[in-house]
């Protein structure tokens, strides 16, 4: 006995009611749906058309803007801002493979070495995300400062000649360079690549490592051809994860860096909030998520991995 | 030799820790540095131990005024977003209907717009629209960021969730209301609360959105931003410990009741 029978089998007359109820379900779904889809539509989705046609506007905030179909705020954009985009694009390519290369050790260590200690790591990795981001961000200002401990070290290792060659760094300090507007980004999003990484090592089987070692290959071997393209899904996820903020991220360049790194999230807050030219900050910014948008399915492409979420 | 195999033999986990520690060290700096007391208005180089701050955390002008705003902004869109997104999570993993993939690319869509971009067409919508920046435009933008990441985290709890303890619960004559009340709600619990949890957090600290939404209003995180330029009192460097102390705390008050409860 599976089911209740509540009603004996519907009479003819009765038809009509069953299907009405049976269209009733099938609006369950959208009735769920309903209100939280409003407020995307509404708070998310529009806006961005909104904004789509701000940045064809031309006028001033006295006489009020008009759509014009001007496209030259775009070029204008592109004209006057091009560093800062390369700039961005650049830094967050950098901290998103250092995130990689920093990151993947931490996710197998809590994946495969860790043993009872695997919690304690975990709540390592995910506390620092309950702390205010920006506190933690100012800290590394004492970290890097001049003269600090830090930049002694890497001094006295002729570390900082490097570098300062290179131009990551220049003369004596580290802050106020690109290398702490990177080390700052690397930082912040670490934890978006830790935790997709370890997700994906985790359903790994350890019989696979196994059988890698009873064929006779080294652990390096077992590494590049069986751990790592096992966990490609992680790799792209985190990868995700960690350039599309740090590509749109102000914070870091403005609170490590200086006016010389300047990335375009911070030409569009001080378009938007401090000159309060919106069609330039709308076409900036729809011309960076089209860039992200484009980067983003080109490496999906790529890698392959289409399940992402 | 023995050294250098050793080192070899550890590679990994040496360097998974020295990543740990580059995750940690920053915390460790604003623990010491909420005991300084710094000349003159920034709190970056140490200058002597000092526990004034702590004796006395709400010292600063507008600074607890700023951290209750924020806890309450966050609590507000915690119950929003959790709300909204679980029903909208509910739809999607039990429900087959025709709008279903684009459903999911409205869902996915707002995690994978750099905040920048999402913030700044909120702000040129209510400015068009006339509305005034506060309170209630700060909440409505974070409602709208954190929807998404409830809706994740739900769906996935319900997805892998047994449908035949659902039909079982039935066939013992519970009505839908029991059902749902006794069975599917406490199996998606924990993602529930999951995201609610990530809701708050990402809520209490948002900087980006709230800086294009908020108008004159002064979030935490607002007030942080400007200090950074006028100057940071030691305060802010306690705060950030407490918050730090009390994530560990429930975190692992959390991990011991789940243990215990596992165990009986």
């Amino acid at each position: 006995m599976t089911t209740t029978t509540e009603a004996p089998p519907p009479a003819a007359e009765d038809a009509p009611q069953v299907r009405a109820r049976g269209a009733r379900k099938r609006l369950v779904p959208y009735w769920l749906l309903l209100p939280g889809i409003l407020w995307l539509v509404v708070f998310f989705a529009a806006p961005l058309v909104y904004q789509a046609s701000t940045s064809v506007q031309t006028g001033s905030l006295e006489e009020g803007f008009k759509v014009t179909w001007h496209f030259a705020a775009y070029w204008d954009a592109l004209g006057a801002y091009w560093p800062q985009f390369l700039r961005s694009v650049g830094y967050a390519a950098t901290a998103t493979v250092l995130c990689l290369v920093l990151g993947y050790p931490l996710a197998y260590l809590i994946a495969f070495k860790a043993g009872r200690w695997r919690n304690v790591v975990m709540i390592l990795v995910i506390a620092p995300f309950f702390t205010s981001f920006l506190i933690r961000t100012l800290a590394w200002k004492t970290i890097l400062a001049d003269g600090g401990p830090v930049v002694g070290v890497l001094n006295s290792l002729h570390v900082l000649d490097v570098t300062s060659w290179l131009g990551l760094t220049e003369g004596q300090r580290v802050l106020a360079t690109p290398l702490a507007v990177v080390c700052g980004l690397t930082y912040n999003f670490l934890p978006f690549m830790v935790l997709p990484l370890y997700t994906s090592l985790e359903r790994i089987d350890p019989r696979l490592h196994e059988a890698a070692g009873d064929l006779y290959a080294r652990p390096v071997t077992t590494f590049r051809r069986v751990t790592f393209p096992l966990s490609m899904p992680g790799v792209v996820a985190g990868t995700l994860l960690t350039f599309i903020p740090a590509a749109g991220d102000y914070i870091n360049a403005e609170l490590l860096g200086s006016t010389d790194q300047k990335m375009i999230g911070n030409v569009i807050q001080s378009q938007f909030l401090r000159v309060l030219d919106y069609p330039t900050a709308a076409a900036l910014s729809f011309i960076l998520m089209a860039a992200i948008l484009a980067m983003v399915t080109l490496y999906i492409r790529k890698s392959g991995t289409e399940d992402l979420v | 030799m023995a050294v250098l195999r050793w080192l070899r033999r550890h590679l990994v986990v040496l360097a998974g820790l020295g990543t740990l520690g580059y995750l940690i060290l920053p915390n460790l700096v604003v623990l010491v540095f909420s005991f300084n007391k710094p000349n003159g208005r920034f709190n970056y180089e140490w200058q002597r131990f000092s526990a004034d701050a702590w004796a006395d955390p709400c010292g600063v002008a507008d600074l607890c005024g700023s951290l209750g705003l924020s806890l309450r902004i966050a609590l507000w869109a915690t119950v929003g977003a959790t709300v909204l997104g679980t029903m909208i999570a509910f739809a999607l993993a039990r429900y087959r209907f025709r709008a279903r993939p684009a459903v999911n690319t409205l869902i996915f869509l707002p995690m994978a717009m750099p905040e920048v971009v999402m913030a700044a067409s909120l702000a040129t919508l209510f400015l068009n629209m006339g509305i005034r920046f506060g309170f209630w435009t700060i909440l409505i933008a974070h409602i709208m960021f954190c929807l998404s990441f409830v809706v994740t985290a739900v769906k996935a709890r319900v997805m892998s969730m047994d449908p035949r303890l659902e039909q079982a619960a039935q066939d013992l004559y519970a009505s839908p209301a029991q059902t749902f009340l006794r069975v599917t709600l406490p199996i998606a619990a924990p993602g529930i609360a999951a995201g609610a949890l990530l809701s708050f957090a990402l809520s209490f600290d948002d900087f980006i959105i709230t800086n294009f939404n908020a108008g004159s209003t002064v979030t935490f995180p607002m007030f942080v931003w400007g200090s950074a330029q006028r100057g940071t009192p030691v305060q802010i460097n306690v705060i950030g410990t407490a918050m730090f102390l009390i994530a560990v705390l429930c975190v692992l008050g959390g991990q011991l009741l789940s243990g215990r409860r596992k165990r009986s």
